[in-house]
C-alpha cells in the first residue's frame, strides 16, 4: 500500500508541473496579445500567476470538485447509520474520518476526493442511499475509503481540476480571439491574433487528449485494488458485489457528471443510450470483470 | 587499507541495526495505539449502560436478573486489566443485550420509548465499532509479528527483547462468555 500512495504522489507532482508549464504559456500569449510585444517581464508574471493558481487548486481541489458536482454535507442526525458505518470503517482502516457529502441525483453512485486522508471527502448520491441496503452501502463506502488510503484521490482530484481549468481557458481564448478578429480587421495586431487563435485551437484540441492521458495515468488497476482493499475492510465481498450489480444495472444517467470528473466515481457515470459503458476508452474496468475478481477473494 | 574496509563494514552494520531497531519500535507503538483504540470504543460502549439500565427499569422493573447481568458485565469491564478480560466482559455484555432486546418485545411501552430505541441504535453502532477496532488491532499485530519473525530482523528482535503480540480470537472469547438465563 505504501508504494502505491508514493507513486500516486509522484504522478501528482508531475501533473502539477505540466499544468504550470501550460498555464505559463497561455498567460505569455495573452501578454503578447495585450502588449503586442514579448518581454521577460510578461514571462515572469505568467510564471508567478500560474504557480499561484496551481497552489490554490492543490489546496482547494476538494471544494472545487464538490461545488462542480453540487453536493451538500451529510449530518449525523439525518444519516446516522451511514455516518456510524463510515466511522467504523475508518477505525478498521486506521484513517481519520473524511467529510461525508450527499448529492441530489437519482443515479446511484459515489466518489472520493481531497488531497490527503486528513483532508478528504466522500460524496454519495441520494439514489445510492435509496437503492442500496446497508451491506451494499458499506461496500461502496469501503471502496471510496480505499481510494483515500491509496492517495488515488489526490491524483484524480488534481487531474480533474486541471483538465477543467485548461478546458475553460481554451474555450475563453477561442471566443476572445474570434470576437476581436471580427472587430479589428484592419489592425496590425493581426499576427498576434492569429497566434492567439492558434493557441486557443491547440488548447481546445489538447484538453481532450490531456484528459485521455490522465485516464491512462489513472490506471484501471486502481479500481481492482480499491475493490480488494474494500473487502479487506468489510470482510464481506457479497456486499460490494451486489452493490456493483445494482449500480451497473441502473439506467439513470448521472446528471452532474462530466468528462473531467468521470474517473472519480465508483462506477462509470456517463452511460450511452443503452445504459452500458464501452470498454476500450472507459476509465473503469467492466463491472463483470470486477465482480469476477471479487469472487476470487477468499 | 584493511582497516578502512573493516570500518565501512562496521558502520554499515551499525546503520542497519539502528534502522531495524527503530522500525520495530515504531511497529510496536502502532500495536499499542491500536489497542488503545479498542479500549476507547469499549469505554464508549460501557458508558451507555447506566442510562440503558435506568430506562429499562422504568418499564420492566421485574426483569431483575437480566438487569443485574447487564450491570455485572459493566463492573466486569471496570475491574478488567488485561485485553482478554476486557473482551470477555464485552462478549458477556453483547450476549446479555441480545436477551434484553428480545425480552423488550414483551414491553410495547418500552419499545415505543424514543430514548430506548436511540440507545438500541447506539449500542449496535458501538458493537460494530468495537469489532472494527479489533480488526484494525489484529491487522496491526500481524504486521508487527511478520516483521519480527522474518530473517534477519528476528535476530535483532530477540537481542532487544521484542516479543510477539497476541491476536484477538473472537471464537475463544465467545466460548468463555457466560450463558444468560431467562
Amino acid at each position: 500500500m505504501f508504494d502505491i500512495s508514493k507513486s500516486n504522489k509522484r504522478k501528482t507532482y508531475g501533473i502539477i508541473g505540466v499544468f504550470i508549464l501550460l498555464l505559463t504559456l497561455i498567460v505569455y500569449f495573452v501578454g503578447i496579445y495585450w502588449f503586442e510585444e514579448a518581454s521577460i517581464g510578461v514571462a515572469i508574471f505568467a510564471m508567478i500567476f500560474s504557480i499561484i493558481v496551481s497552489w490554490a487548486s492543490y489546496y482547494n481541489s476538494d471544494k472545487i470538485v464538490l461545488s462542480l458536482n453540487g453536493a451538500r454535507k451529510a449530518t449525523k442526525e439525518e444519516h446516522q447509520r451511514m455516518v456510524e458505518n463510515l466511522e467504523g470503517l475508518c477505525i478498521a482502516a486506521g484513517l481519520p474520518m473524511p467529510e461525508l457529502y450527499i448529492m441530489d441525483d437519482g443515479s446511484p453512485n459515489a466518489f472520493a476526493t481531497g488531497r490527503n486522508p486528513e483532508h478528504s471527502v466522500i460524496c454519495v448520491t441520494t439514489g445510492l442511499l435509496q437503492k442500496l441496503d446497508s451491506n451494499e452501502l458499506e461496500g461502496v463506502l469501503a471502496h471510496e475509503l480505499s481510494h483515500i488510503k491509496n492517495y488515488d484521490i489526490l491524483l484524480q482530484t488534481v487531474a480533474a481540476v486541471f483538465v477543467g481549468f485548461v478546458t475553460i481557458i481554451s474555450d475563453l481564448f477561442f471566443r476572445i480571439g474570434v470576437r476581436s478578429s471580427r472587430s479589428r480587421d484592419d489592425d496590425n495586431g493581426g499576427g498576434a491574433q492569429a497566434i492567439l487563435l492558434v493557441v486557443g485551437f491547440i488548447f481546445l484540441l489538447l484538453s481532450p487528449i490531456f484528459a485521455n492521458l490522465l485516464k491512462l495515468a489513472l490506471s484501471r488497476n486502481r479500481e481492482y485494488l480499491a475493490d480488494s482493499s474494500a473487502v479487506e475492510l468489510t470482510r464481506n465481498p457479497e456486499g460490494l458485489i451486489s452493490a456493483l450489480r445494482k449500480i451497473s444495472s441502473d439506467t439513470d444517467p448521472l446528471e452532474q457528471a462530466n468528462k473531467a470528473t468521470e474517473c472519480m466515481y465508483i462506477s462509470n457515470p456517463i452511460k450511452n443510450k443503452k445504459g452500458k459503458t464501452s470498454s476500450l476508452f472507459s476509465t473503469h474496468p467492466s463491472v463483470e470483470d470486477r465482480i469476477t475478481q471479487l469472487q476470487n477473494i477468499h | 587499507m584493511g582497516w578502512i574496509i573493516a570500518l565501512v563494514v562496521v558502520v554499515v552494520i551499525a546503520i542497519w541495526l539502528i534502522g531495524t531497531y527503530n522500525s520495530l519500535v515504531q511497529a510496536r507503538n502502532k500495536v499499542r495505539n491500536a489497542f488503545a483504540q479498542i479500549d476507547t470504543q469499549l469505554q464508549r460502549r460501557f458508558d451507555l449502560i447506566p442510562n440503558l439500565v435506568e430506562t429499562v427499569k422504568g418499564y420492566a422493573s421485574h426483569e431483575k436478573e437480566l438487569l443485574e447481568n447487564v450491570t455485572a458485565s459493566r463492573s466486569g469491564y471496570m475491574n478488567a486489566h488485561t485485553p482478554g478480560e476486557k473482551m470477555a466482559a464485552d462478549n458477556q455484555l453483547t450476549s446479555t443485550l441480545k436477551t434484553l432486546f428480545a425480552v423488550s418485545e414483551n414491553y410495547p411501552e418500552l419499545k415505543a420509548n424514543a430514548n430506548f430505541s436511540k440507545l438500541q441504535d447506539d449500542l449496535k453502532g458501538t458493537e460494530d465499532k468495537v469489532a472494527f477496532s479489533r480488526q484494525f488491532y489484529n491487522d496491526t499485530v500481524t504486521r508487527f509479528n511478520d516483521k519480527l519473525q522474518v530473517f534477519p530482523t528476528n535476530i535483532i528482535g530477540s537481542m532487544f527483547g521484542f516479543k510477539e503480540e497476541e491476536l484477538f480470537k473472537t471464537d475463544e472469547a465467545a466460548k468463555t462468555a457466560p450463558k444468560v438465563q431467562f
